[in-house]
């Protein structure tokens, strides 16, 4: 099913009382899914990611805008008309029922022609239930399965009526490091053998990159940036996507074009044909360093952090933005400590430049 | 390690010396007492020991009267009150302006003086030379009664008594079930509506078993208290219970030691005693049931 957002917007009256300003959760959203695909919805904590959930799963109405699913308007339909799955970030499951009957739940609402007698229920819970994995776990209650069992079953409840769109709040937040891992992948598997378009939200770029087919970068209720998740990386469109999407971050200095060259204090780092003169933020990606006695641009050393295959060179310099720089080089590169000063050469693909004002991206000709 | 211990029963002493002086010892005493046939306050003898009291007390018209009445003002009120106070709770969790200023005008009857209640109640319900009461003036718009709710038959006296019950019972009901009912967790009833589940199968389904902890804590507890019903008869009906025919099994253990008839201890240690086997009998019924349908 293809999801398509019109000019979605959702405004919240203030809380305080003096000023009547209203809060804006998300403005002016439009963006289309196509059929089938995993979206991960991405951006930081408060930026109207779980407002929209809402407002495409109709717990919400929006302020303005469209919403379709396919070819229907759904906007005006109330959550039950609307053929969603919604996993909840704390999976809300029944405390007091089990796995089978928390799945069999939202079919037993099912009124008039989808109505089905209990036989069928149970074999629809257990068919799902041997998709998400959980099929030995039917009798339990859900206070006896672990975190990333409860997930499944969250999960399976939403699948069960073969939504139209399924949504995932957070769904990996509250599982640990190795589960979550894990589960993403689940999550993928899942997605691709039942065909659902899926959105998830999720804060955790890593988590965004790794399983969808196109991310969705958000901040304050504003859409910044849609793609796939490695042309997202690859191209990112201001600053702000710049550094929320990679690990380790990506390292930032405030320069300057001059002349068609990229300056970083006293360095001449790059050549930028094609951008005008004017103060800018460089966005250096850690793996755009190249280890080079004669580069151009110079740190001052303070360590190396060996990760086995990579190596970590860990350098300060006072026009950088973050406090140290981390530039990844592979392991085979000899580093010499003794060196007060580390100079790099830069791979021209892997720098970006902003506008100091607007911090919008500033194209250049690479050479 | 005995340091320790020594320690551990300093902290408890202050706990057991108030619980054992006023709780256990006169448990105990009472059970003794029950037992002591022929008692004498004054000089403190008895003739023998038997169970003559248990049989005097429950072969006494007063007693088997006072029971019944305990067991119809129990079976009427505590289903009714907390069935009522489970309605006004959903309404009041349901609506949001004035939502503060009706829990406080619910839970006002808690705060308030039974006896100052029970003269509000007879003004309400008492018949004098001058007016009928209110409840008669209501009654007669549907050219019923006047009906001495007060003085008159039976049933009308233990309506009153019931309804007082109910009334009295119910803020502190509502005040459990609002807050119970404020615990669960909206994500339920989100998850609930987008599955589209109908409103009376998600308080079936949902809300009833998510409160159920509470609500039979409130039942198990509203048992209790209506088996030790006193003050709320003699708030309506005055000293003289028995004359009234409404007294209650605690009347009973009082009129026994301090009424006009009084003066029997044994015969009130018996009574207390039985009392005390009936609220025991039903708590575990009530335990055993609430073990199967109270989940978590």
């Amino acid at each position: 099913m293809k999801l398509v957002l019109q000019n979605l917007t959702k405004k919240f009256p203030s809380r305080n009382r003096k000023s009547k300003e209203e809060v804006v959760a998300v403005n002016d959203f439009t963006f289309e899914i196509p059929d089938g695909e995993l979206i991960g919805l991405l951006g930081p904590s408060g930026c109207g990611k779980s407002t929209m959930l809402n407002l495409i799963c109709g717990l919400q109405k929006p302020t303005s805008g469209k919403i379709f699913f396919g070819d229907d308007d759904v906007t005006d339909l109330p959550p039950e008309h609307r053929g969603v799955g919604l996993v909840f970030q704390n999976y809300a499951l029944y405390p007091h029922l089990t796995v089978l009957q928390n799945i069999t739940f939202p079919l037993e609402n099912l009124r008039g022609e989808a109505k089905m007698t209990k036989q069928q229920m149970v074999e629809k819970a257990t068919q799902i239930a041997g998709l998400v994995q959980i099929d030995g776990l039917l009798e339990r209650k859900p206070s006896e399965l672990s975190g990333g069992q409860q997930q499944r079953v969250a999960i399976a409840r939403a699948l069960v009526k073969m939504p139209r769109v399924l949504l995932l709040d957070e769904p990996l937040s509250n599982l640990d490091a190795r589960l979550r891992l894990q589960t993403r992948e689940e999550i993928k598997r899942i997605q691709r053998e039942t065909g659902i378009t899926t959105i998830f939200v999720t804060h955790d770029q890593d988590e965004a990159m790794s399983i969808s087919d196109r991310i969705v970068v958000m901040k304050d209720g504003v859409l910044h940036q849609i793609g796939k998740p490695q042309d997202v990386y690859d191209d990112p469109v201001n600053l702000f996507v710049a550094k929320f999407l990679g690990t380790p971050p990506i390292n930032v200095f405030e320069g300057f074009v001059k002349d068609g060259k990229l300056h970083i204090g006293e360095d001449i780092v790059l050549d930028v044909k094609g951008a005008a003169d004017e103060d800018v933020w460089v966005g250096i990606r850690p793996e755009g360093f190249v280890l080079d006695e004669n580069g151009p641009f110079s740190c001052t050393l303070s360590g190396l952090e060996v990760m086995g295959r990579d190596v970590s060179v860990v350098s300060t310099n006072e026009h950088s933005a973050n406090p140290v720089i981390r530039s990844i080089i592979s392991a085979e590169n000899k580093v010499d400590l003794s060196s007060p000063t580390v100079r790099f050469a830069l791979k021209p693909k892997k720098v970006f430049i902003f506008r100091k004002s607007t911090e919008e991206r500033i194209r250049f000709d690479i050479g | 390690m005995d340091n320790r211990n020594s320690k551990a029963w300093l902290y408890l002493l202050p706990a057991i010396l108030f619980l054992g002086v006023f709780m256990v010892y006169p448990l105990i005493d009472v059970f003794i007492y029950s037992f002591e046939e022929g008692y004498n306050s004054a000089s403190q003898t008895f003739f023998g020991v038997g169970g003559y009291n248990y049989s005097y007390v429950l072969h006494d018209p007063y007693f088997l009267q006072a029971v019944k009445n305990t067991f119809i003002l129990v079976i009427i009120t505590v289903p009714l009150s907390t069935g009522i106070a489970l309605l006004i709770s959903l309404g009041l969790s349901s609506i949001k302006p004035l939502k503060d200023l009706f829990q406080t005008i619910y839970f006002l009857p808690y705060v308030t003086n039974t006896l100052a209640v029970g003269l509000v109640f007879m003004i309400l319900f008492r018949k004098t030379p001058y007016t009928d009461g209110l409840a008669n003036l209501f009654l007669s718009l549907f050219s019923a009664g006047p009906v001495d709710f007060i003085d008159g038959p039976y049933w009308a006296k233990m309506f009153v008594l019931c309804f007082y019950t109910v009334w009295v019972v119910m803020p502190f009901k509502i005040l459990i079930l609002t807050s119970a009912l404020a615990s669960v967790k909206q994500d339920y009833y989100n998850a609930a509506k987008i599955d589209g589940t109908p409103r009376f199968r998600v308080f079936t389904k949902i809300t009833l078993p998510m409160i159920s902890p509470m609500l039979f804590y409130l039942i198990i507890t509203g048992f209790i208290g209506a088996f030790k019903a006193y003050s709320d008869a003699v708030a309506l009906f005055g000293t003289n219970l028995n004359a009234a025919e409404m007294n209650t099994i605690v009347g009973y253990v009082y009129d026994m030691l301090y009424g006009d008839s009084g003066g029997y201890p044994s015969y009130a240690s018996a009574a207390a005693i039985i009392l005390f086997v009936i609220v025991l009998t039903i708590t575990c019924i009530n335990l055993l049931v609430s073990k199967k349908h109270v989940h978590y």
